[in-house]
């Protein structure tokens, strides 16, 4: 119990240097961050980045080969029993009984946890008073949508001191997924710390910070605005009448880092750190003027979350690992 | 100007429920239209319908110029189909794959042979082409699953939210495989949960309960609805004021 008394100073989470390997697949590689109290951080990274499998190892399920972490203070290898009654989490697959309804799903889980569904009510309130009407439905006959609100509330019915969701909004259309984040705001107001994964880069900026992984390793840790902050290059939107052409002629330009298409513009990273970004717009102007294009558009932009990931991966994935 | 794929009309019940209520359109040879709509707005009844697996409750549909209802089989022949679930058998290596898609699609030996070397070759796959499936990352995954849909070189091909999960930037190499499939005449029939993709599509039409409620060029309908962004014009139409849900209020 000496362990509780450390606790209560640190923070809710603290990963250091976790590795982890299948086989000849290096999951996880030396990945370190906490979660302060109180804090709302996301892990963002593509399918395949070691995403499930941090979950996994931080809620008890897997044991990293190498490197520690603590929940809550506990160390997620020896104090495994203590952690899984106090942390809430939602895994990636739909996982609750199909053939149980709504009602019973949530007692079955609020049951494993020694409590009822009335002693969990005020933390799940906002969210079990959407599905309540469908109470007696069965799981499985759900929409995609309050199947996900009812894996939520199984998550928090008993109550956790954190809260782990693995990839909440996979295969959610826009809408929900910005609603479900909504949400995710409201808890935090609870104080409760919570740990996200996404693949979609937009909901980056709805955390307090996060975590960019790719291939197992952690390529940043900070606020989503100071991570964009860093971004090195110069950095410009570009529009022209036919985007396809546009692409492959920002590629050709001397001076061109990096080219991608975002939305109906084409973000376009320049190579040179020091020149004065106005000459960058006035030459770039010229030059696609000079390529045939018409109704050119050019202005300085910030990079956001997605721009600073794709710096930071440098290269997509390689078809083939490589030698391990 | 080729119609590649004509609706009109086009209804599917299931018991009393509506899933798809008299939709309409059409899209022409070499376009890449983007089908977009809320979880649950009916876009994947809509699609089974349009590759013959799903027979229309009423209204009519011509994809690759066959008629989905009395002609589902030529249908299928005519087009390319990947999704996220479902694309390539894990157990079976890359080429292994290419070979029992080519012979579905009822490929000579020798035009298996060369359309699979051709494919391994663009997409730089020498090393892998005797890996197993399963072993390659997710983004190669999917543009090995397009480029075998397109095997066969059909008229029309149907991508299911072909880049959800995959990193941004094989994500955008994603869709310069789509761009190039269309510049040679293939038409792109899309659907994606990410709407600064819908933005690279020629045409788009966004589906809400079982109707079609905007369409046409990404800029039109921004213009149409005032919205600096699609993700404006989505919401406004998904989540119409008054009938928000509590937590999006």
């Amino acid at each position: 119990m000496t362990d509780h008394a450390v606790a209560s100073s640190r923070a809710p989470l603290e990963v250091r240097g976790v590795s982890r390997r299948f086989e000849d697949t290096v999951a996880l590689s030396d990945v370190s961050f906490a979660v302060n109290a109180g804090e709302l951080f996301g892990l963002v990274g593509p399918d395949g980045a070691g995403k499930t499998t941090l979950f996994r190892i931080l809620t008890t399920l897997l044991v990293p080969d190498s490197g520690t972490a603590t929940v809550l203070g506990l160390d997620v290898v020896r104090d495994l029993w203590a952690i899984r009654s106090r942390v809430g989490y939602m895994p990636g697959r739909f996982s609750l009984y199909p053939d149980l309804s709504v009602e019973e799903n949530l007692s079955f889980f609020a049951s494993v946890f020694g409590t009822s569904i009335d002693e969990g009510r005020a933390i799940i309130a906002p969210i079990y008073d959407q599905i309540e009407p469908f109470k007696d439905r069965r799981a499985g006959a759900l929409s995609g949508g309050m199947k996900q609100k009812l894996a939520l509330c199984c998550a928090l019915v008993h109550r956790p001191e954190i809260l782990f969701l693995d990839e909440p909004t996979t295969g959610v259309d826009a809408v929900s997924r910005r609603e479900f984040w909504d949400l995710l705001g409201a808890l935090k107001k609870s104080g409760l710390p919570i740990l996200v994964s996404t693949a979609y880069m937009d909901e980056a900026t709805r955390c307090d910070r996060v975590g960019l992984i790719q291939r197992g390793r952690i390529l940043a840790v900070d606020a989503p605005a100071a991570i964009a902050a860093r971004y090195p290059n110069p950095l410009l939107a570009v529009h022209a009448n036919e985007r396809h052409k546009l692409i492959q002629s920002l590629r050709d330009y001397q001076h061109a880092k990096s080219v991608y298409p975002f939305g109906d513009e084409v973000h376009y990273s320049d190579a040179r750190t020091a020149r004065a970004m106005d000459d960058i717009v006035a030459e770039l102007r010229t030059y696609l003027a000079g390529s045939g294009f018409t109704d050119v558009r050019v202005k300085p932009i910030s990079a956001g979350v997605e721009d600073a990931f794709m710096e930071l991966m440098g290269q997509p994935e390689a078809a083939v690992k490589a030698a391990a | 100007m080729t119609t590649a794929i004509d609706v009109r009309n086009l209804t599917r019940r299931f018991g009393s429920f509506t899933a798809v209520e008299s939709i309409s359109f059409d899209v022409r040879q070499g376009e890449v239209f983007g089908f977009l709509g809320a979880n649950g707005a009916g876009k994947t009844t809509a699609i089974k319908m349009l590759i013959g697996l799903l027979a229309p409750t009423s209204g009519q549909a011509r994809v690759a110029g066959f008629d989905v209802s009395t002609n589902a089989d030529d249908v299928r022949r005519h087009i390319g189909y990947m999704s996220q679930r479902f694309s390539l058998y894990e157990d079976l290596t890359v080429r292994e794959n290419i070979t029992l898609y080519g012979g579905i699609y009822g490929l000579t030996d020798s035009e298996i042979r060369d359309r699979g070397d051709a494919l391994i070759g663009t997409l730089q796959l020498g090393r892998s082409s005797d890996e197993r499936v399963e072993s390659l990352p997710l983004g190669w995954k999917q543009k090995l699953a397009f480029s075998v849909a397109m095997l066969h070189e059909p008229a029309v091909v149907f991508l299911d939210e072909p880049t959800g999960g995959v990193d941004p930037i094989t994500r955008r190499q994603f869709w310069e495989m789509i761009y190039t499939v269309a510049e040679r005449g293939t038409t792109v029939f899309v659907t994606t949960h990410y709407l600064d993709e819908a933005e690279y599509c020629d045409r788009i039409s966004i589906m809400v309960d079982g109707r079609i409620a905007a369409m046409g060029a990404p800029a039109e309908v921004k213009q149409r609805f005032g919205a600096a962004t699609l993700d404006e014009v989505f919401l406004g139409l998904v989540r119409p004021a008054g009938v928000q849900t509590p937590q999006s209020a």
